[in-house]
């Protein structure tokens, strides 16, 4: 399809708007009758409006945050609605109405890499039910028979009799059809709006500084908040002095926050941030002001020799026995730390909060998560609570936990004059120091060789925290925290004497899922130990991770095709090593491979990085593409300087020149596979990232010698060049 | 004090070590700015002062008196100057936010290079950017001063 020039590119999403009434269920039931929308549009359904100059509107229910399914999910709609993609504007689902109307649009929290895995099914019946509508709209009007009729890129047109007409002019009398039954899906061999790289629709308004972002919200008679929590998780407020801050130009109010938090609130946010460092705040850190790092490790060294640790269901056959009967037996430790999130938009929310309803504008993965945290923090209704749509300047899990943000800026509009929006940010310290951290994990792994070279008995041993436990008490299933453990729950190799258990390991800092979640750190393990493993073998790498997998299995169908591009099977350049890692995240297949040197001072120079994922179903190729590269160097930030660590219960990094990510000058060559196999859908904004980690460490090991087991990589001499 | 900030003078009053940033934000309204980290580690905050880049969290406005300012808003009326152009042709934004100051500092670099090398590029763009989209940031720049962003970079054995 054609693209759109640039500068007449149209902006084709509305913030918010509510002109649907009535309670309907997920996706498909309908209005009673037509109803007629504000500006003369029809809503077909719930998800589909079309006002009579053929403009399509879809509705869109999750979160953007660069990840793009605010394109690629309205294109199911679209495809099955057999509408012009030049045609369609895309609209955020309004979270009020949403609630008011008993969840109708289904998930909105933007998680997990599920968007298009957990809806392309009422998604593509949204747009085939709305197709079948407008065809019966035209059947009836044009007095032939519906199944002669076709529809074609926003055209409705019956061959027989020469009629055609566009979506608009049919539009009220489809919306008063009866709601078919059933509709029948495409063959997606029949897709031709699925599978397209369109341009991403949030695009256009991130490159001239019109996009709206939590932190830029403006409204009148808005003050301005800075915070400073106790740097002790569970600590809490003794007291403070703040007669030097009060008198400084601008300060409004100052005030303590769920006796664990002081906030200054002034004419603006700099004002309020340059008194709050005058304020000597005396904290009382409750126990955890002793804890270190060094502490914390004890601890999990401790958990792997723990005699209560949970079993994981996919045990099999009996793995001491192989063991015992393996030629020779090898085992390894490895360790992930903490790791925050550190999205390029700090935290923070903008509350009004009025008699009769309170207003919240923040980037968030979860809009009725930050409803909820309102109603827990002032006690209001849920339906009087209105939390406003914006872009989030990246998530990665940050914001689909815990909206603790929003509640501070809530409690803080609580003690300002009625009325009053205030628009809290978080310093960029205060966002590393206050993050839900990636769980620190370690993992004990064992596992035998026979007289052939094939894998005799593998055990695992995982240690780590709960990330859902901790933060909302959901009970552990028997006693295994599902995230933490995901890529031993199903090895794609053939051991058929596994044993593999999880010891839950709590500790005092908060946890959080970050992007990529267990799969961020359990292929680190994984995947480095297969590659132990063909070493005491003598074999490559590559070829033993085959000769252990079944022919159909889809992690060596993507990792044989990132092989080929790299071209494994001829030798490298001089002086040049390869790693190669495969991986199963979020319903998808990823695989990579890297081309790295090391020169005599660790200097790390990473050639080509070749990154493959199979989705089954592939909706926006390019956006796929995307995010393959951004979880690169994701992954290559956290593998070199990535870590949290503590001293006296604190967090001790704090802004990013002792948080280090990746820069251009360090940006390696990317090369992407894509396969789009059929018969699933999986996940495309997280299963980049997994098997970049062990590929990059396996290359490492082939350059050096150094088998890397802990990370960063900086704290065993190697530096990026 | 006086600022002139995309060709118009503003009166304002602050204080003399009101970094930049926060007179552009919360003083003016112009939001396309960004806040990152406040210590001139990211360059989110990126405005041109003089056609120079620099760092506005870190920048005293009383700095930039007499001076002239250019923000992302200033750039062109309507998306059309051509790293404008070149950014949504090479789709480089992901979540966007740190884009604004990725624009400026590359207009800043094409303005003294016209056709700069992955070097170049490697020594002017050491802004971050958390989503990772520095493979198309790169292959903007070469589109821009009309090098084959294909070719450039390419796989060195
Ligand atoms: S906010 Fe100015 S460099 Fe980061
Ligand atoms: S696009 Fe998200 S930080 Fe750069």
């Amino acid at each position: 399809m054609k693209k759109t020039p640039i500068n007449q590119a149209r902006r084709r999403f509305i913030l918010t708007s509510a002109t649907v009434g009535g309670g309907f269920a997920l996706g498909l039931q309908l209005p009673t009758k037509a109803q007629m929308a504000t500006d003369g549009g029809s809503d077909i359904n719930i998800w589909v409006q079309i006002s009579p100059d053929d403009m399509v509107t879809i509705k869109y229910a999750r979160c953007e945050m660069g990840q793009g399914s605010m394109t690629s999910a309205p294109q199911i709609v679209a495809d099955e609605l057999d509408a012009n993609w030049e045609q369609v504007n895309i609209e955020y689902v309004d979270v009020n109405e949403h609630i008011r109307m008993n969840r109708a649009w289904g998930d909105m929290v933007t998680v997990g890499s599920q968007t298009i895995r957990n809806s392309q099914e009422y998604l593509r019946n949204a747009g085939a039910t709305a197709r079948a509508m407008l065809v019966a709209a035209a059947a009836e009007e044009w007095g032939v028979n519906a199944s002669e009729i076709d529809v074609n890129n926003g055209i409705i047109s019956h061959a027989g009799s020469g009629r055609e007409s566009g979506f608009g002019a049919l539009a009220a009398a489809a919306s008063a059809q009866a709601v078919p039954e059933t509709v029948t899906l495409k063959d997606p061999a029949d897709w031709h709006i699925i599978g397209q790289p369109f341009p991403r629709v949030d695009i256009p308004p991130s490159v001239d500084g019109t996009q709206i972002y939590g932190v830029d919200i403006e409204l009148p008679g808005m003050v301005y908040a800075s915070i400073r929590q106790c740097p002790v998780f569970g600590g809490t407020l003794k007291s403070f002095d703040a007669s030097k801050a009060r008198s400084r130009r601008g300060v409004i109010d100052i005030m303590s926050i769920d006796d664990n938090s002081v906030a200054v609130v002034a004419d603006n946010w700099w004002r309020a941030n340059k008194a709050l460092q005058e304020i000597e705040i005396q904290w009382d850190s409750n126990g955890n002001g002793n804890v270190s790092s060094e502490d914390i490790l004890s601890t999990f060294k401790a958990s792997l020799d723990a005699t209560d640790a949970a079993l994981l269901p996919n045990n099999s056959g009996d793995a001491d026995q192989a063991l015992a009967n393996a030629e020779q037996v090898l085992e390894a430790e490895y360790f992930t730390p903490f790791l925050s999130h550190s999205p390029m938009e700090p935290m923070g929310a903008t509350v009004r909060i009025n008699s009769d309803r309170v207003d919240i504008w923040a980037s968030t993965q979860a809009p009725e998560g930050l409803v909820s945290e309102l109603v827990n923090a002032l006690g209001v209704a849920q339906e009087n609570v209105y939390a406003h749509r914006v872009q989030a300047g990246g998530g990665f899990g940050r914001r689909g936990g815990s909206s603790d943000y929003a509640r501070s800026a809530a409690l803080i509009a609580a003690q300002l004059p009625e009325g009053t929006p205030v628009k809290l940010l978080w310093t960029r310290e205060e966002d590393t120091q206050h993050d839900f951290y990636r769980p620190l994990a370690m993992y004990r792994l064992k596992a035998g060789l026979d007289s052939n070279g094939n894998i005799s008995g593998w055990k695992t041993r995982i240690a780590s925290g709960s990330i859902l436990n901790q933060m909302r008490g959901v009970p552990l299933r028997g006693g295994v925290d599902f995230t933490a453990v995901e890529g031993f729950t199903r090895l794609p190799y053939q051991i058929p004497d596994q044993f593999q258990d999880f010891k839950l390991t709590p500790t005092h800092v908060p946890l959080g899922f970050w992007r990529t979640v267990g799969w961020s750190q359990t292929p680190f393990a994984r995947e480095q130990f297969i590659d132990e493993l063909a070493v005491a073998a003598g074999e490559d790498p590559y070829h033993f991770r085959l000769k252990h997998m079944a022919e159909d299995e889809l992690s060596r169908h993507i990792m044989e095709k990132v092989a080929q591009a790299i071209g494994w099977d001829e030798a490298p350049a001089a002086g040049i090593y390869r790693g190669i890692a495969t991986t199963e995240p979020y319903g998808s297949f990823t695989a990579a491979a890297v081309e790295l040197s090391v020169n005599d001072a660790g200097a790390i120079k990473i050639h080509r990085v070749i990154q493959g994922i199979n989705t089954g179903h592939m909706v926006n190729p390019d956006n796929v593409r995307a995010q393959l590269e951004g979880a690169t160097v994701w992954a290559i930030s956290a593998a070199m300087w990535g870590e949290i660590t503590l001293e006296e219960g604190q967090v001790q990094e704090s802004n990013f020149h002792n948080y280090r990510l990746l820069r251009m000058a360090e940006m390696p060559v990317i090369e992407t596979v894509l396969e789009a196999t059929g018969g699933f859908w999986g996940g495309v904004g997280e299963p980049g990232q997994a098997p970049i980690l062990p590929a990059f460490c396996n290359a490492i090991y082939a350059a050096t010698g150094t088998r890397v087991r802990s990370l960063p990589l900086k704290h065993h001499g190697f530096s990026l060049a | 004090m006086e600022l002139q900030i995309n060709n118009e003078v503003h009166d304002v009053d602050v204080e003399a070590d009101m970094p930049l940033l926060w007179v552009l934000r919360d003083i003016l309204n112009l939001k396309g700015t960004k806040f990152g980290c406040g210590i001139s580690q990211c360059g989110a905050c990126t405005v041109h002062v003089d056609g120079e880049p620099v760092r506005s969290c870190s920048y005293p406005a009383s700095a930039a008196e007499g001076k002239a300012i250019t923000t992302i808003e200033g750039l062109s009326a309507d998306a059309s100057h051509p790293v404008q152009q070149a950014w949504v042709k090479h789709q480089v934004p992901q979540c966007g936010y740190c884009q604004s100051g990725q624009i400026m500092t590359a207009v800043s670099l094409l303005a003294k290079k016209p056709q700069p090398t992955d070097a170049d590029i490697n020594a002017a763009m050491t802004n971050l950017c958390r989503c990772g989209t520095y493979k198309r940031i790169r292959d903007a720049i070469h589109d821009v001063a009309g090098n084959n962003p294909e070719t450039t970079l390419a796989y060195e054995a």
